[in-house]
């Protein structure tokens, strides 16, 4: 073994020229005429630096475009392989992020929504219940915090305000407290947001019922605001005094999540 | 040297080894939880986002430490030199398709090594660097967070499938494994497989 450990006459000096091999200008000393013997590994052109540089090179400007190339991707995709979408998470399309493990299931004739707090009729909703309410739909794009944005979603549901008309909202109340029905998530509003017309309690997406991973069968959906706000598989409105952060405003991030306005994000307002 | 009695080649030294053995570990972790990051239907199955993705993240800045460390072994060093040149039977080995038959007698490493070593360097050098970029996102605009992202997750499945390829030739050579594993390698694979290189180690042994 110790005859093989040739490079015992190099010492040092070849060893600074080597300590990165794949630096850029380090200059290195003439190894083949101190030893010939080891002239093999210092033959040849660096290509594995040039490489490793036209690779920084390359991820520089992948970053510097990556904002309109992953738009163009995602169009591309859209209108070529519609099904591509949903095998390469990149492509384009929701992400799912979630807190919980598995998702929450509930039969749907199990399912209800309760209206509880400072209401002067506590309800409890059934899916059917939801569907005898004023139906709305829009179609609405969806922008996460971490930067996606899905474009022109159909949704349909009922106006948040619709449902707390139901219940009647007491004087003195100015917050609303929402949760899962796994009681995992949680998420809120003031009561002037959830009175506006651009929140909706869900139940359908792409003119489909809300699926699982999206937060069947019922979730929230809030124009205005980053996708974190639109809790999904809504189970529980509380009506309150004071607005309590829900779970990812307590993990840091901003309790009124405007697009555009919050989060120190500047995406294009959801109009 | 006689035939009944051949010592075997000594191929890669033990901090080389650690080296690749670490490095392997954080990227099989980051690989996984990758996966439960990025593909909805296997993170729901293990959720918890927060947590793999605190997994993920340590793993990734650790991945940087035995490379560095590595550095301090001269083995690694000059495995690293002749990992960075490519020789004239390097591009004849590369479009050859006969590549496999030991015709064309290569250094220490092929040229599909030296591909993969430039690749993958490059990888985590980049990988590293949009990471970061998610990682302390606050100083960074909208849309550079955006480009990290992309480059991120193209770059990472581009990874995926560079990783498996070398996982597959790994696979189909048992004495290559051995090497990695134990270090040494039989001379007469040597001969087959990297002709130059057995030359260059009787030598300089003889």
């Amino acid at each position: 073994m110790e005859t093989l450990r040739s490079g015992k006459a190099l010492t040092n000096s070849a060893a600074l020229g080597c300590v990165f091999p794949w630096g850029m200008a380090i200059p290195e000393p003439d190894v083949e005429q101190a030893d010939p013997a080891p002239a093999g590994p210092r033959r040849g052109a660096p290509v594995g630096r040039r490489i490793v540089l036209g690779m920084i090179g390359l991820g520089a400007v992948g970053v510097a475009t990556g904002r309109w190339l992953s738009d163009g991707v995602s169009t591309v995709v859209a209108s070529t392989a519609p099904a591509l979408a949903s095998v390469i998470p990149a492509a384009g399309g929701f992400r799912i992020y979630s807190v919980t493990s598995p998702h929450p299931e509930v039969a749907a004739e199990d399912y209800r929504l309760t209206v509880t707090g400072m209401v002067d009729r506590e309800l409890s909703l059934s899916l059917a219940d939801l569907a005898a309410l004023p139906q709305t739909g829009m179609t609405k794009d969806f922008q996460c915090v971490t930067g996606w944005r899905v474009n022109d979603v159909p949704w349909s549901g009922v106006l948040l305000r619709d449902v707390l008309e139901r219940a009647g909202v007491e004087e003195g109340a100015a917050a609303l407290r929402f949760t899962s029905f796994d009681g995992v998530y949680t998420e809120s509003l003031t009561l002037e947001q959830a009175m506006q017309p651009d929140v909706l309690v869900a139940t359908s997406m792409f003119g489909a019922p809300i699926q699982v991973k999206h937060g069947a069968p019922v979730r929230l959906y809030v124009v205005p605001m980053y996708g974190y706000k639109s809790l999904k598989w809504l189970g529980g409105i509380e009506v309150a005094r004071t607005v309590t952060p829900g779970y990812w405003e307590e993990r840091g991030y901003d309790v009124d999540a405007y697009i555009g306005a919050s989060n120190g994000r500047s995406d294009d307002p959801n109009v | 040297m006689s035939d009944d009695a051949v010592p075997p080649l000594r191929r890669f030294a033990r901090a080389e080894r650690w080296a690749h053995r670490s490095i392997a570990v954080l990227t099989l972790i980051l690989m996984v939880t990758a996966a439960l990051l990025f593909v909805p239907d296997l993170g729901n199955v293990v959720g918890n986002r927060q947590l793999v993705g605190l997994v993920h993240e340590i793993a990734g800045f650790a991945l940087p430490i035995p490379i560095v460390l590595a550095l301090f072994s001269r083995a690694f060093r000059d495995d690293a030199g002749r990992l960075n040149r490519f020789t004239s039977a390097d591009w004849t080995w590369l479009r050859s398709r006969d590549r496999r038959s030991g015709r064309i007698r290569v250094g220490k490493f092929n040229a599909g090594q030296k591909l993969n070593a430039a690749f993958t360097l490059g990888a985590i050098l980049v990988m590293l660097a949009t990471g970061a970029m998610m990682f302390f996102s606050s100083l960074f605009t909208d849309n550079l967070r955006t480009g990290a992202t992309f480059v991120h997750d193209w770059l990472g499945m581009a990874m995926v499938i560079v990783v498996l390829g070398h996982i597959y030739m790994a696979f189909n050579d048992a004495t290559a494994r051995r090497g990695m594993r134990t270090g040494e390698v039989p001379l007469d694979w040597a001969r087959r497989e990297h002709g130059e290189w057995a030359d260059e180690s009787e030598r300089t042994s003889a």
